[in-house]
This record gives structure tokens, C-alpha cells and sequence, in this order.
């Protein structure tokens, strides 16, 4: 997870211009980064591609906007990163 | 090209879907209103048309990827480059591939070429929707079968 989350805080620090040292595993994405959808879009891809895999943004999306997930569980970067680690798990599994 | 009516792309020349790639023809027309003002005495083909044109030739490798279920929406250009004039009459090839399939996004590069030569290149990110009104589905089904789009089966289905 470690290595995960300096992996995700680099890229989002790049692409973003954020300060690394502002970028936090309790950080929000969206609340405290003021990340925003389309940003992170450039986002997903890089990490899609440092790790093989494909976050699932579009089930993600329609669990929070229905209410069944909160934004915390997939944009707080520490929650962000253990679900990364799953979905690689998961590829090599 | 219809250029007031957004219709840029005239013809689909290939669509390589194992390959993730699409080439296109597209003759800008030698006559419109747009030349008129851009620009009066030296009508040009504006390079936001150019870079539409692109994001059309990349929206149809998307729709034929995904098997005319989704729509693709432009999201962004990056790194675009428009690197000679085109003038009225040109004919134009134009090139795409997909660079990322996201989840509900997609990443892709197109280049423009006029005789073999590159006259304008950009990476273009879409969002992937499904299409939100079936009548947009179905007018985009009629414009796929006037340029050829291959995949006629799926434009129905």
C-alpha cells in the first residue's frame, strides 16, 4: 500500500501540480485536492497504466450517485490505493 | 464536408478494430460561409474545424469499438498542433488510434495529413456515455451509414 500510495501521489501530484507534500493517504481527491472529473480522468489513466489495470470509474460513479457508496470510499487516496491493490491482486489472481 | 453543419467526415476508408486504428477522407469543400470571414481575401480552413475533424474520425474508431452502444463525448485536446494552413478544395486523410480504453473514457491520437504530409496531430480524451436521447442514436446511425461506416449490423442493432 505504501508503495502504492507514493505511486498514485506522484502521479496526481504531475498531473495535477499539486505540492506532493500536500497529498496525504487521508487526502480526499476531490474535497481536499479540489481534484476535479475531468482532471481526473488524466488521473485514472496514468494509474491504469503504472498498475496494468482499469479502475472500474464507471461503477464507482453510479454506486455513489446511487447512494449505495460514499465518495470516501473511493476518493480518499489511503481507500483509493487498497482498492488498487485489490484490482491488481485480482489481475494476477 | 458540410462544414456549417458539422459534418466533417466524408468517408471512412478503414476501421481496424483489432488494431484499434481508423483512417478517414475528408474533403474541405471549396466554397462555404465560414471562408467568408475566415479569412475575407484569404479563406482558410479554421484550425478548430481541423481539430473537430479529428475528434469526429477518433468519436467513430470509439462508437465502432464499442458497437454503436455508447456515445463518445470530447472531453479535452492536448498537445494540439496545427501545423500548416489548409485551404479551401483540400483533400484530407485523417488517422486515429486509440491510446486507453478507460472506464467510461477513452484516450486517442489523430493526425491530419494533406498528400502525404502532417497538418495538424492531437491527443483527445472523450468521456463514454450511453446515448442519451435514442433520436441522437439514430441520426448518428444515418451519418454513420452515408460514410460508410462497416459495421451495418450493429448501426440497427
Amino acid at each position: 500500500m505504501s508503495s502504492t500510495f507514493d505511486t498514485v501521489a506522484n502521479i496526481i501530484s504531475e498531473t495535477c501540480d499539486i505540492p506532493r507534500e500536500k497529498i496525504t493517504p487521508e487526502s480526499h481527491a476531490i474535497d481536499d485536492l479540489g481534484i476535479d472529473s475531468l482532471d481526473f480522468l488524466d488521473i485514472a489513466f496514468a494509474i491504469d497504466k503504472a498498475f496494468g489495470i482499469k479502475l472500474p470509474l464507471e461503477q464507482w460513479t453510479q454506486e455513489v450517485n446511487d447512494g449505495k457508496a460514499t465518495t470516501e470510499q473511493y476518493f480518499v487516496l489511503g481507500n483509493l490505493c487498497t482498492r488498487i491493490d485489490s484490482l491488481v491482486a485480482a489481475k494476477g489472481a | 464536408m458540410r462544414l456549417e453543419y458539422f459534418q466533417l467526415i466524408d468517408r471512412i476508408v478503414a476501421l481496424d478494430l483489432d488494431a484499434r486504428t481508423i483512417e478517414v477522407h475528408a474533403q474541405v469543400p471549396q466554397t462555404s460561409t465560414i471562408f467568408e470571414g475566415h479569412f475575407p481575401g484569404h479563406p482558410l480552413m479554421p484550425g478548430v474545424l481541423l481539430i473537430e475533424s479529428m475528434a469526429q474520425t477518433c468519436g467513430w474508431l470509439l462508437i465502432g469499438l464499442n458497437g454503436f452502444s455508447r456515445m463518445p463525448f470530447l472531453a479535452a485536446v492536448k498537445e494540439a498542433k496545427l501545423r500548416s494552413f489548409v485551404a479551401p478544395g483540400t483533400a484530407l486523410s485523417i488517422t486515429a488510434s486509440l491510446v486507453h480504453d478507460g472506464s467510461g473514457f477513452a484516450m486517442t491520437r489523430a493526425t491530419v495529413r494533406s498528400d502525404g504530409k502532417t497538418v495538424c496531430e492531437a491527443d483527445i480524451t472523450f468521456r463514454i456515455v450511453p446515448f442519451p436521447d435514442p433520436r441522437f442514436r439514430a441520426s448518428m446511425a444515418e451519418v454513420a451509414r452515408a460514410i460508410g461506416f462497416p459495421l451495418e449490423v450493429r448501426i440497427d442493432g
